[in-house]
């Protein structure tokens, strides 16, 4: 690990986007986040980190309330967005998640054509008044993702049809189609090739310039490339949270030292 | 010797054969069985094998081939202008059996003495109080050439009995003494009984296909008679049904086919949204513990015999549209409907597409689902505009077989849809179904020469060819959707 | 907190969200109405039947005392089987309804208008019949007088229940209203008995005219029969069809049509079957009509999918570890699958079974064409040669009373289908009970 290059960059002081305090989860009867705080900053690329099972992801899904779905799981603390609670009960999930979009681990495209992929969004969120406009938003959203050139003449193929790397950028795609503002994305590259990893990593690094970007990553490396913060999570607890720059080269727990060194994983 | 004597005979038999080859195993190896290849139960079993299995074998072939023999030997009896008639010599020699079986009945009753018994060829009237005192009626009276046939019958009869008795016996015999020859320390016996039993299981799963085959040419021969007796063109293209016992007959399919499909039609109208919501509510919406009581509820709905869905529509649903929907709005006035048959046959349906779409609901990823809510799209667009479009071609595959399960259902309609051949539109009248039209042309009085009898297996066979083709295109589409989630 | 949203207030709904969640709402109150309307259909239909059929657990007889008249019965005297045999229920009826006029004189009842026939036709012909059956089983009887309990018309029995009223009777020619006003004066001095009825699950079926006296013994029998026979011949086939095509089958085309042809099998209407059986088992194989053993081969080739299914599930089931550990060990492929495989999957085996065997059970459609519809009022003999005796089943029989014009046998079927439904109950809990008990996770 002595080798790995810190890429420094200039992070400029941004607003918070996300705050979190004091949050629980419980599975069932697991406890599976413990009492985080974590402040996130807007267009900021923060990577959690850690070893399988230490909460990350499950902590990642609490951000959209994505836990909702799943019977068993119990949220408790406060999350807010721009200063609002997002477990609030006058606020609708569904509203909240066109805000806060989500991208899987897993490339998940719709089974229907790439154009209709991305512009389900739009589509129900009423965002568009004409196809014109919808062409307009498909468009820009797959020039984003950086796919525009590789399908703008099969738009009408399936998204299931797309190369591994392929269908990740759709989702992304997807997901920045409904003009989100923070994006999160769960291990977004670990069903990928390495080229595709490094396509969708330079993608990420764009994406800072419009989107607060949350990436939960089993990679170091990947954190170390794509991330301006890091919070290391170790058994459910917030171990240590701060520059990336500063967590890889200097980090203040000594477990998260052991993790970076690869004494635990 | 009984048949049944013979099958204890073969089997004390296989019993000696058993006892014998393991004996002989063991000595060939001085008594220590791990000289042995295979353990001692194996060459005791080969034994046994080898006794039974050609014995009953030739058993079974004498058993098939006696009566043709006999038959073509004592219908030389009749003359031939009365073979020449088939159905007459087929009555005859049903009469032929009746007697000699009626005189074998009154020797064991005692009512007849054996020596009387060979000796009676001519005391016609003698035959007829003897025999239906000891409760053998027969329909007409006995002519000579039949009480002579019968003694033929009888004498045959006893002489195959006898052949047959020794046949197996030497058979079963023959292979013990194969068997224990060969059996010795180095004969792999595990290995032969092992291929029969291998035999035996191949021979079990071909019952399957002998099954369908069965089906198939059961239906085609007699198919076959009756457009000999009918034109073809006529069945499939005639506009009415009218089966005259008398003859003259208009047997087209075409209103049976209408009241079955119009009948499946309306069942499917009920079925499909009630069964799809209903999966939809439990796959998506319901928490488990609701789930885990609603789902076996509703799947009791497929326990149920269809008789019973039947007394439903005749009592209670058929009574029920005439006075209420029917009557008063001057749709008619018939209990038996197509609505009736259908909406019950739709209820009896709904379980059937609710599990199956369940089961190809869940079958959808949870990641589409995820993705689709993260997106910030509502359960309910998730469902309609990715998991259905994702899940269709399983639930067209399960509508298709629900479909092919209506068009073949027989006692609701029966019971609900009516008995009237109709080319109609008003679902409140009563029509019928190639179903129901089956069982009507093959219960009570049935003459195979008959077209209006033969017609039926022209039904069953169109049935049979429709029903397969949606099931084999449902299964292809399910298989087909089930690969690409795999 | 620097940057503003740049939409609005996640505290705030916006209006298409309004809307959203209202058809959002809407959607998943349809999900909810299915699944109600479905139970209550199955609710609705289970009411219906056991309100309808409830009731002929119960039978109407009527209590009064006879004298059994020698001169009648036994007018030689001596007591001869044979020439007691001769008095037919013909006779019977006439004393036993001379008799019944006496009693209702002796009870002081007086009913204007009430002729002798009426009060003939108010007992059931089954009454009689009855008598004569006791007098035959026991002639020391003769010349004595007797408490007999005779069975009451089906009518009278309708009245009691309350399916017939006197609105109804008076369009019905079977029915006069001095009859119903004799059954309430019989009622009121307490001879009128609504009681259990054992003769409905163990009597015989009787004709049109007597739905009072019809029983579901021999459709019983006959159902027992043929799921003997099923268990007898589809079991063993279905087990080793399915060993062969899980354990041994080699993939090849022979396989794969076996396979396809099994899963189109399960598919195949019912009555199909019962073409087979006409065509196969009666006109070719010249096997008896109406007979359990036509039935029952018919049900087996019906319920050998299923089994077949059930039990590959099952061997599929049986992780190929615990194989590689009997190969392992030296065994044979076929002592693997049958000393390990096997045991391991018969619970899932007897689960299918039981399930295809309940749906054997309740079928109607093949039994009807293959004879099965006669009306048969012996009991089929012991077996195995009571196999080849005609018989009824459960369904058809229910089928059959459905089909007869006297309202009361819409009262029997429904209790035939209780009778019914409480075997495949039975079955069915068997088959869950077995499944939990025995169901096991590696």
């Amino acid at each position: 690990m002595n080798d790995m290059r810190i890429v420094e960059r200039l992070v400029e002081t941004q607003g918070n986007k996300i705050s979190a305090r004091a949050v629980q989860v419980h599975y069932g009867t697991s406890h599976a986040i413990k009492d985080v705080d974590v402040d996130i900053l807007d267009k900021t690329v923060t990577a959690f980190i850690g070893p399988s099972g230490c909460g990350k992801s499950t902590f990642l899904r609490c951000l959209n309330r994505m836990n909702d779905t799943i019977a068993a799981c119990k949220v408790t603390g406060k999350i807010t967005l721009d200063g609002e609670d997002i477990y609030d009960a006058r606020v609708d999930p569904v509203q909240l998640r066109a805000k806060v979009g989500m991208v899987f681990q897993k490339p998940n495209p719709f089974p229907k054509s790439i154009y209709d992929n991305v512009a389900y969004g739009p589509k129900i969120h009423g965002l568009t008044r004409s196809k014109a406009e919808l062409d307009e938003i498909v468009e820009s959203c797959l020039r984003k993702a950086a796919l525009w050139n590789e399908v703008k003449d099969r738009l009408t193929a399936p998204g299931t049809g797309l190369s591994g790397g392929q269908q990740q950028r759709l989702c992304i795609a997807r997901a920045i189609a409904t003009s989100p503002e923070v994006l999160l994305m769960d291990e977004p590259c670990s069903a990928l090739d390495p080229i595709a990893t490094a396509q969708v990593e330079e993608l990420i690094d764009e994406l800072r310039d419009q989107f607060s970007v949350v990436i939960v990553t089993h990679s170091m490396q990947q954190a170390a490339r794509v991330s301006q913060r890091t919070a290391f999570f170790h058994l459910g607890n917030l171990v240590e949270y701060g520059e990336t720059g500063q967590i890889f080269t200097n980090p203040r727990d000594p477990r998260t030292e052991s993790y970076i060194s690869g004494r635990i994983g | 010797m009984s048949v049944s004597l013979l099958l204890l005979a073969i089997a004390l038999l296989a019993l000696i054969g058993f006892g014998l080859a393991r004996r002989r195993a063991l000595s060939s190896a001085g008594g220590n069985p791990r000289e042995l290849h295979s353990l001692p139960g194996y060459y005791g079993w080969h034994g046994a094998l080898m006794t039974a299995l050609p014995a009953l074998a030739g058993l079974l072939i004498w058993l098939l081939v006696q009566p043709v023999l006999i038959e073509r030997s004592v219908s030389a009896h009749f003359p031939a202008d009365m073979i020449a008639a088939d159905s007459s010599l087929a009555l005859t020699m049903a009469d032929v059996r009746r007697v000699a079986g009626g005189i074998d009945v009154a020797l064991t009753a005692g009512a007849m003495k054996t020596d009387d018994a060979g000796r009676i060829t001519t005391d016609l009237a003698q035959v007829r109080d003897t025999l239906k005192a000891v409760g053998v009626a027969l329909g007409s009276d006995v002519t000579t050439e039949v009480l002579a046939a019968a003694q033929d019958y009888r004498r045959l009869a006893a002489l195959g009995a006898t052949g047959r008795a020794l046949l197996v016996l030497v058979l079963a015999i023959a292979g013990m003494a194969l068997a224990i020859r060969a059996t010795d320390k180095d004969f792999r016996a595990r290995n032969r009984v092992e291929q029969v039993t291998l035999g035996a299981l191949m021979l079990s799963s071909s019952i399957a296909i002998l099954t369908t085959l069965g089906i198939i040419a059961s239906m085609l021969t007699e198919t076959f008679h009756f457009f000999e007796a009918y034109p073809i063109a006529d069945f499939f293209f005639g506009l009415t049904w009218s089966p005259n016992f008398k003859g003259d007959s208009q047997l087209g399919i075409l209103p049976l086919i209408w009241g079955t499909l119009y009948i499946s039609l309306v069942s499917m109208l009920v079925a499909v949204p009630l069964g799809l919501f209903a999966a939809i509510y439990l796959a998506e919406y319901a928490s488990a513990r609701a789930r885990a009581w609603i789902k076996p509820l509703i799947e009791l709905i497929a326990g149920i015999p269809t008789v019973v869905f039947g007394l439903f529509a005749l009592v209670t649903v058929g009574p029920f549209l005439r006075d209420y929907i029917a009557s008063p709005m001057g749709w008619g006035d018939s209990g038996s409907s197509v609505m009736t048959a259908g909406l019950v046959i739709g209820i009896l349906n709904i379980p059937f597409i609710s599990s199956l779409s369940d089961d190809i609901i869940n079958a959808v990823p949870q990641s589409l689902r995820d993705g689709s809510l993260a997106i910030g799209a509502t359960k309910s667009e998730t469902v309609r505009q990715v998991v259905l479009p994702a899940a269709l071609p399983g639930i067209m595959g399960a509508v298709l077989m629900a479909a092919s399960r209506a068009i073949g259902e027989t006692m609701i309609v029966s019971m609900g849809a009516g008995a009237a051949a109709r080319l109609d539109l008003n679902p409140f009248e009563a029509m019928t179904t190639i179903t129901v039209k089956i069982v009507s042309q093959l219960t009570g009085d049935t003459d195979f020469g008959s077209p209006e009898t033969l017609v039926a297996f022209a039904l069953g066979m169109t049935l049979f060819v429709i029903t397969l083709g949606l099931n084999i295109l449902a299964l292809a589409i399910v298989r087909k959707y089930r690969e690409q989630y795999e | 907190m620097t940057d503003t949203p740049k939409s609005g207030s996640i505290f705030t709904q916006t209006g298409l969200m309004a809307k959203r969640n209202a058809s959002e709402k809407r959607f998943r109150f349809y999900g909810l109405v299915a699944v109600v309307a479905s139970l209550m259909m199955l609710a609705f239909i289970l009411f219906t039947i056991f309100s309808a059929g409830l009731s002929s657990f119960r039978q109407t007889t009527v209590t009064f005392s006879l004298e059994l008249t020698e001169a009648k019965l036994d007018p030689k005297g001596g007591r001869d089987p044979a020439k007691l045999a001769k008095v037919t229920t013909v006779g019977y009826n006439k004393l036993i309804g001379t008799g019944f006029a006496a009693a209702i004189k002796e009870h002081g009842i007086e009913i204007e208008g009430l002729t002798d026939k009426d009060a003939a036709g108010f007992l059931s012909d089954e009454a009689a019949a009855n008598l004569r059956d006791r007098v035959l089983a026991d002639p020391t009887l003769i010349g004595q007088t007797v408490e007999i309990n005779a069975l009451v018309m089906g009518r009278i029995d309708g009245f009691m229940k309350g399916r017939v009223t006197a609105e109804s009777a008076a369009n019905d020619s079977n029915i006069s209203a001095e009859q119903l006003a004799l059954a309430k004066a019989l009622d009121d001095k307490g001879l009128l008995h609504l009681s259990f009825n054992p003769a409905f699950i163990t009597g015989t079926d009787a004709s049109d005219t007597r739905p009072e006296a019809a029983g579901l013994g021999v459709a019983i029998l006959g159902s027992a029969y043929m799921m003997l026979l099923v268990i007898v011949l589809a079991l063993p086939v279905g087990v080793a069809a399915s060993i062969y095509l899980e354990e041994f089958a080699p993939k090849n085309k022979l396989t794969d049509l076996i396979e396809v042809n099994i899963s189109n099998l399960a598919a195949v209407p019912s009555i199909v079957f019962g073409i087979l059986g006409l065509a196969i088992f009666i006109n070719f194989a010249g096997l008896p009509q109406s007979s359990s053993l036509v039935g029952a081969l018919v049900l087996s080739l019906m319920t050998l999918p299923t089994i077949i299914i059930a039990t590959r599930a099952s061997l599929k089931a049986v992780p190929p570890s615990i194989r590689d550990a009997a190969l392992g060990v030296g065994a044979s492929k076929m002592q693997t699958t049958f000393h390990h495989v096997l045991p391991l999957a018969i619970p899932g085996i007897l689960t299918g079974a039981i399930i295809g065997l309940a749906r054997a059970l309740g079928e109607t459609a093949p039994l009807l064409l293959i004879g099965m519809v006669a009306f048969v009022r012996e009991y089929p003999g012991a077996p195995p040669a009571g196999f080849s005796d005609p018989a009824s089943a459960l369904p058809v029989q229910i089928y059959q009373w459905t089909q007869r014009s006297d309202p009361a046998f819409v009262e029997r079927a429904s209790g035939a289908i209780i009778v019914l439904l409480v075997f495949l109950l039975v079955m069915n809990t068997t088959a869950i009970l077995l499944r939990r008990r025995f169901e096991r996770r590696w």
